[in-house]
């Protein structure tokens, strides 16, 4: 669907310090992330970890585990979309059970995509805690979910669409506002 | 890339580019075969039948299990008690079936065509599940899945069936998915199990009697099953065919050290099989029995995850 761009959120060097900021939140709240892993929910979740695993590493000195999980089988819209959502594989290479896991995702908007990546995680275990960080937080929830750790919030019109960019995904870090044109 | 199914009815009519997609969707439930906790949510409520007119054991346990994992359930009709045994017609049956209100229906058949003549009288999914000397496309997906899980690639390799290749609608499947990806196929057997007009079912398909030679530098051996029952026949009695073809560890070293073992199964041992061939390290058959599962999960979410008109998908 056609969008056309309302206003740039972040630029690239306030999208780069705000996920340092995340990672320093992460450190500060968990003293030294002890114990936790974090689970990137696919696309642009995976990345984001990534680099707050880097933040927390030069912080630390410690290396976080890293988990990718694909959500599209837990989706709850399945049978209300036409084409096929591609299914990709969830690559956590460490046990969940007991442990403190951070969910990341770029944009936090109805919370069905938590909700989805939380059935996932149970199917893999009994984590002691799951906890959430997100880059955006957009409103409009549709579920009881909120997130820990969250970059920026905005105030967004049903109509709208947060675009968050990132180097390793898009070639450049930024979040656009976005409106739908229909 | 992404692709609209409507049924899975052969390997003929898929692209290559149709087939990577289908078997990267398969990799994605391969993990799930290793959860401790494997059964989805995601075909909640969708139903399919199993139709099998003709009997399968492992064919059908695999479509069930792949169902059952992805929360969908199965309504199960076998040809000993189904009513074609009194006389009711394909169409009717299927027609009956299909107002039970199924999703998707997945149809084994001893006619060949069988399942391309359902699809097109039914506004449901069809699953080829095995027709006649025909097709076996989940099979052959499967095949493609382990082969290209252990050699790294599909591409380019060379392939040697080995058996009853003129009743085999495996052999049929492989031949045309893997000479889609530029492979050497070489078709061996009993002359009267290997027509020679199969010659022109794909390019670089090569018959060869001699399984000695057939199967030199293969990256990849298929054994097929043989049915004991066409081997009562007196122009090749059970002796001279383990004595001609059965795989042996012998004639498995002259494929390629690292050459795969693979065979649909059932399989008998000391038939066309040596039992040390079986459980050697090239041995893939168990692989291919996972794999199953994998293949028909994947083709199940594609058939019947979605709605055919519904919206545009959007992330939350």
């Amino acid at each position: 669907m056609p969008t056309r761009e309302k206003t740039q959120l972040l630029s690239a060097a306030q999208t780069g310090r705000t996920i340092e900021r995340l990672g320093h939140e992460i450190v500060e709240k968990t003293g030294e992330a002890h114990g936790i892993a974090l689970i990137g929910i696919r696309r642009r979740g995976v990345p984001l970890a990534h680099r707050l695993a880097g933040t927390v590493r030069s912080a630390t000195g410690a290396e976080v585990p890293i988990g990718v999980l694909d959500i599209t089988l837990y989706r709850d819209d399945l049978s209300l979309v036409s084409a096929h959502p591609i299914v990709q594989s969830t690559e956590i290479p460490f046990s969940v059970d007991g442990r403190d896991l951070i969910l990341v995702d770029d944009v936090l908007f109805t919370g069905r995509t938590v909700r989805a990546a939380i059935n996932g995680l149970f199917d893999l275990g009994r984590p002691r805690r799951v906890q959430l960080c997100v880059l955006m937080d957009r409103g409009h929830r549709e579920l009881p979910i909120e997130a820990a750790y969250v970059g920026r919030r905005v105030e967004t019109q049903s109509n709208e669409v947060v675009e968050v960019h990132l180097k390793e995904i898009d070639g450049d870090d930024r979040v656009l506002l976005m409106e739908r044109l229909s | 890339m992404s692709f609209t199914f409507r049924h899975l009815l052969g390997t003929e009519a898929l692209t290559r580019d149709e087939i990577t997609f289908l078997l990267e969707q398969s990799r994605a439930f391969q993990g799930i075969q290793q959860q401790p906790l494997k059964k989805l949510a995601t075909l909640r409520g969708k139903s399919a039948v199993l139709a099998f007119f003709e009997t399968s054991t492992r064919t059908r346990i695999s479509f069930t299990t792949a169902a059952a994992r992805l929360g969908a359930d199965t309504m199960n009709l076998q040809a000993e008690s189904s009513s074609t045994q009194k006389g009711e017609s394909l169409v009717d049956t299927v027609r009956t079936l299909e107002a039970m209100k199924p999703d998707v229906i997945v149809i084994r058949h001893a006619a060949s065509g069988a399942p391309h003549f359902v699809a097109k009288r039914l506004g449901i999914p069809v699953i080829n599940a095995g027709d006649g000397l025909h097709e076996h496309p989940t099979q052959g997906l499967l095949d493609a899945l382990t082969i290209s899980d252990r050699l790294g690639r599909l591409d380019d390799l060379n392939v040697t069936i080995v058996g009853d290749i003129r009743h085999s609608r495996v052999a049929r499947s492989n031949i045309h998915l893997l000479s889609k990806f530029g492979c050497r196929i070489t078709l061996c057997g009993p002359a009267m199990w290997l027509p020679p007009e199969m010659a022109g079912m794909a390019p670089n398909l090569r018959i060869e009697p001699r399984l000695d030679e057939a199967l030199r530098g293969a990256n990849v051996v298929m054994v097929l099953r043989v049915q004991t029952e066409r081997l009562r026949e007196p122009s090749l009695p059970a002796e001279e065919y383990i004595r001609l073809y059965q795989m042996t560890p012998a004639r498995l070293a002259l494929a390629r050290a690292d050459a795969m073992l693979m065979h649909p199964g059932p399989m008998i041992r000391g038939l066309e099989i040596d039992p040390a061939v079986a459980d050697s390290p090239q041995s893939c058959v168990l692989e291919q029995v996972t794999n199953g599962v994998a293949v028909r999960m994947a083709i199940l979410y594609l058939l019947t995850a979605t709605a055919p008109g519904g919206a545009a998908a959007q992330a939350g």
